[in-house]
């Protein structure tokens, strides 16, 4: 692993950022929007005595979550589209970059952005609603992490995809996170799922941060199950995932597709 | 000793045979033309040898060794352009030529770019948007990047399509200069003859993905006793020089 290759990969696309208006506001703009729509509603409900329950800091820690989730899953399938936007695979792999090295650059890209989202939406949340993210301390942190390790795994099987079929998948590049949010038990808990929907939501990490930041709003207590299992459930499925996307890779460059990949 | 070795090289893309059986050598320092009519198997045979396409058969092994064993070190010596395929124009040229020197660990990147920019007259550049540049401006951008590594063979494909006269022949004069002055071995594609003849120490012609001829461009207009090398290129694209004695 070539740690000047990564970082090489990484400024080509930070150096975008500092022009490109809606990728400042797919950064910034957009989550703080959520953030206001979602903080008026938690407001509303709070003031409606709902049982005593922390709506606030239920609907704000989700949507919060939530976003780093999306962040992490955009980062990669974003920055692989780029190249297909702009048909830099031939540029890119005519160099000793490796797929790896591709990979990580987009990873490491992730937690750029969730750090910035997540210090941004933190800093509204708190000025706006009162609502602070790290009131739980560094019981976050390994929630944060998980997102951050989903999101991945959601970005590289959606760049799998598109390079197995072709660019018309790249629908998936938008989309996908969307088809895991019911499961996710964003904003609700997996027991509020019908039954058959319960078994889906287990499968997905997504679900044990969700269960385990509502653990923690109610008990104040480090839910280690929840932490362990969507960790264990992470490297299970990057470990498919990589090998899918391997795969996908080898598949592109036996049928000379790489270079037919378009926008 | 050979640069490039390709043996018995074979690509097929379902029934399509788009390369098929090809062997040839390429010797350090030389420029030779891979040449033949579109769909020869030509980008084929090129993107094998930069490890983009897996080749169905045969070996491929380029400074003596075996891409798939020595991928990193390989394409650390090789470079490739092309004005079909742009660097991302949505990057400053600065900011393109500093990524892929990155890419390419290049020591000094600052001096390699002040270097080769002045060489190519497209200083004055560098703060721009690459797609602000002109397509002659960015054939010379392209060679830039792909000199960024002092590579010790260079593949081009059609470096001077879509350049006027003027910008073809100065590109075509770099060219000779820089395999003069750095020793680069280049591997070329045109469908310019006139071009080859002026450039090119040996031209490999291929058609159907099948080798038709390979040696120095005088040569094989005197063996097909014809009077340029276009006359040469017309009789392989139309079958007509299966009869000429080798």
């Amino acid at each position: 692993m070539n740690f000047n290759r990564i970082s090489a990969l990484m400024m080509r696309h930070l150096y975008l950022y500092q022009r490109s208006l809606p990728r400042l506001m797919d950064l910034f703009f957009w989550p703080i929007l959520e953030i206001l729509v979602w903080g008026f509603l938690s407001v509303y409900l709070e003031k409606m005595n709902l049982g005593g329950l922390n709506i606030v800091s239920l609907l704000l820690g989700a949507i919060i979550f939530w976003d780093l989730l999306s962040q992490s899953q955009k980062a990669v399938s974003f920055a692989f589209m780029e190249e297909v936007w702009e048909k830099n695979f031939l540029n890119i792999f005519v160099t000793p970059l490796k797929v790896s090295e591709f990979l990580f650059s987009t990873f490491f890209l992730g937690l750029i952005r969730i750090v910035l989202v997540g210090i941004i939406l933190g800093l509204f949340s708190f000025l706006l609603y009162h609502f602070n993210i790290f009131q739980f301390g560094l019981y976050t942190v390994p929630f944060i992490i998980n997102l951050l390790l989903f999101g991945w795994t959601l970005g590289i099987f959606t760049t799998a995809i598109i390079f197995r079929f072709g660019s018309s998948a790249q629908i998936f590049a938008y989309s996908l996170i969307f088809l895991i949010q019911p499961f996710s038990a964003v904003f609700y808990p997996i027991s509020a799922l019908p039954q058959a929907l319960q078994f889906v939501a287990y499968l997905f990490p997504s679900s044990y941060v969700f269960e385990g930041m509502r653990a923690i709003i109610h008990n104040g207590v480090f839910p280690l199950n929840y932490f362990l299992l969507s960790l264990g459930l992470n490297l299970v499925y990057m470990a498919v995932i990589f090998f899918f996307f391997y795969k996908a890779f080898y598949w592109v460059r036996v049928h000379g597709r790489l270079m037919k990949i378009e926008g | 000793m050979p640069i490039v070795e390709v043996k018995n090289l074979v690509k097929k893309f379902g029934d399509t045979t788009a390369v098929d059986n090809l062997t040839f050598e390429i010797e350090e320092g030389k420029i030779t033309g891979l040449l033949g009519p579109n769909g020869a198997g030509k980008t084929t045979t090129i993107q094998m040898l930069l490890d983009l396409i897996i080749p169905t058969s045969g070996s491929i092994r380029i400074f003596g060794k075996e891409m798939k064993n020595s991928r990193e070190e390989i394409l650390s010596k090789i470079n490739f352009s092309s004005p079909y395929v742009s660097l991302p124009t949505n990057l400053k040229v600065w900011e393109n030529l500093t990524t892929f020197a990155r890419l390419y660990g290049v020591k000094n990147i600052e001096k390699k770019i002040d270097e080769l920019t002045t060489f190519f007259d497209i200083k004055d550049f560098l703060p721009k948007m690459t797609s602000a540049l002109s397509t002659g401006q960015l054939t010379r951008l392209n060679l830039t990047k792909a000199l960024l590594n002092d590579p010790a063979l260079l593949f081009l494909d059609e470096p001077t399509a879509s350049l006027d006269p003027d910008i073809a022949d100065r590109t075509r004069q770099l060219l000779k200069r820089i395999q003069k002055e750095r020793n680069v071995t280049i591997l070329y594609t045109t469908h310019n003859m006139a071009e080859v003849e002026e450039i090119c120490d040996r031209a490999i012609f291929i058609h159907h993905g099948k080798m038709k001829d390979d040696g120095a461009p005088a040569d094989l207009i005197k063996k097909y006793g014809r009077e340029d090398l276009n006359d040469v290129f017309l009789m392989i694209a139309r079958g007509e020089a299966e009869n000429v004695k080798s």
